[in-house]
């Protein structure tokens, strides 16, 4: 495309369809413990 | 649900119901919300919409660009969540599964943090170490408790937990030879304000721990204004060496510096890179959560300023990177390609169900926040959670029951805050700490941004 590059990104429908087993790390386990945050965890269904 | 914004030279649309993002030049991005109620608006009115700045057969080109998006479901999407949330919820909560405690291995610290949320490691009680025996049935409780799940997280928090060390080792050993038995994998974690971090101590987390945070707050005068010593010196000349003894030790990976910015440093960019400066790469640095009323506390007037500083940060961090010195900031991590599943966004942080708190004398809480709030203690280690009906309603907690998350195009990402957050901010879990939502949502933004640089 000449006007859009679309940067490479999970569906979340899709993701609907094979998420949810819960192996992924826990929010608050990493560095935070006082914020929240969702969206820098890795998945790690090795079926997705 | 779109949300589109500018950042460092780069036009960013966002379709926060697919997860899609596009880079797009100014036509493409004037178009965007032009197109959004009619995806089949005409050439016409598009050239008179936008002003006659852009050539019609350009706006014709970009037009069908964007109804290819449109087509291919990644741009205007609706939300076909929503419905199935009360599915997922209740399930959830039919079959709780927990998979990760924060152990508070002493409830007493060797530093007087002045922001600290245990209230230097007491948490409203008494000050106590955690047992041998209180940890062994913390963990029999996570293994009962975990189902399928094989990845289990424990992290060794206080207070300050390498106070009572000797209990953190015989924790890991128990951990270790139940884990083949019971198909577990223990994932521990030490927190730790490093006064004590002897060459001992990091020998075993470098062989136990999976990941190891470093309590630092950047600049030495920053630092020592809010982490004194016990006799009101300041830590920083003590822990420093320590922490990059550590890092270095680790190969500067499975770890974090982490530290707290307040209103006394709300230019906590420098304090970034200052820790950035002194060889860290992987590096936290947050916002204090206190009572409004502290001097230290974030005000909505310092919004501006710290906004601007994640926009300085992003930009410094984009720029040390391509000069080959790598930076890693916690909370501009994000991952696109391989970051969590639709299920994980909608679930929150877990509190409250899949992660708990254990206090050093066996007493269960929501998360490590709560403790100590006696109207929020789900249980002990030896009777389990007595009170369900608390954890169901951490587990029903989702951005579709918080008002304020439900237009938020940050709501994927964030999952709806932190519910402590929420609690102490607003009264409830479901209500939202605004000055939170404000940061998370720019550091969403910076992060996204970054990427679009990288992609370049």
């Amino acid at each position: 495309m000449k006007h859009v590059k679309t940067l490479n990104t999970r569906d979340y429908k899709k993701s609907q369809i094979t998420g949810g087993c819960g192996e992924c790390q826990t929010s608050c386990q990493s560095a935070c413990k006082t914020s929240c945050t969702v969206g820098n965890q890795s998945c790690e269904n090795k079926n997705k | 649900m779109i949300h589109q914004y500018k950042n460092n030279g780069y036009n960013i649309v966002l379709d926060v119901n697919s997860g899609a993002v596009h880079i797009m030049d100014s036509l493409g991005y004037d178009l965007v919300p032009l197109m959004e109620q009619d995806i089949n608006i005409d050439t016409d009115s598009l050239f008179e919409k936008t002003g006659g700045i852009y050539a019609k057969e350009e706006i014709e080109e970009a037009a069908a660009e964007i109804r290819e998006l449109a087509n291919a479901g990644s741009l205007y999407t609706n939300d076909v969540f929503e419905p199935y949330i009360e599915k997922f919820t209740d399930n959830k909560n039919a079959h709780p599964i927990v998979k990760a405690l924060c152990l508070h291995i002493a409830h007493d610290c060797n530093l007087r943090c002045r922001y600290c949320f245990a209230e230097e490691g007491e948490y409203h009680g008494r000050r106590a170490l955690m047992s041998f025996e209180v940890g062994k049935k913390a963990i029999d409780f996570l293994v009962a408790n975990s189902g399928n799940r094989v990845n289990l997280e424990v992290d060794f928090f206080g207070g300050e937990p390498t106070m009572n060390f000797s209990v953190v080792k015989e924790i890991v050993e128990y951990g270790r030879s139940i884990e083949k038995e019971h198909n577990k994998k223990f994932r521990f974690t030490l927190t730790t304000n490093g006064v004590l971090l002897d060459h001992e101590i990091l020998e075993y987390a470098n062989k136990e721990m999976h990941n190891l945070v470093l309590s630092i707050d950047g600049r030495k005068e920053v630092n020592d204004r809010m982490r004194p010593t016990a006799n009101g010196k300041g830590s920083y000349d003590i822990i420093m060496p320590k922490f990059k003894k550590a890092a270095e030790s680790r190969n500067q990976t499975n770890y974090y510096v982490r530290g707290t910015y307040t209103h006394y440093n709300r230019d906590f960019s420098k304090d970034v890179l200052h820790l950035h400066d002194q060889g860290f790469e992987q590096i936290s640095v947050e916002p204090v959560v206190c009572d409004p009323k502290e001097d230290y506390a974030l005000r909505e007037e310092d919004l501006p300023f710290l906004l601007e500083q994640y926009d300085i940060l992003a930009k410094e961090i984009i720029k040390r990177r391509k000069e080959g010195r790598f930076i890693n900031f916690f909370h501009f991590m994000i991952d696109l390609e391989g970051g969590p599943c639709v299920a994980k966004r909608l679930s929150g942080c877990g509190a409250g169900c899949e992660y708990l708190a254990v206090t050093p004398w066996g007493d269960i809480y929501p998360c490590h926040q709560f403790v100590g709030e006696e109207q929020f203690l789900l249980g002990n280690v030896d009777e389990g959670i007595v009170k369900p009906e608390i954890s169901r309603e951490f587990g029903a907690c989702n951005v579709y029951t918080k008002e304020k998350c439900k237009d938020c195009f940050a709501k994927f990402y964030c999952s709806g805050g932190c519910m402590a957050n929420s609690y102490h901010a607003g009264g409830n879990i479901n209500a939202s700490y605004d000055i939170g939502c404000e940061l998370q949502r720019k550091r969403v933004e910076c992060s996204i941004m970054i990427k679009a640089a990288e992609a370049e």
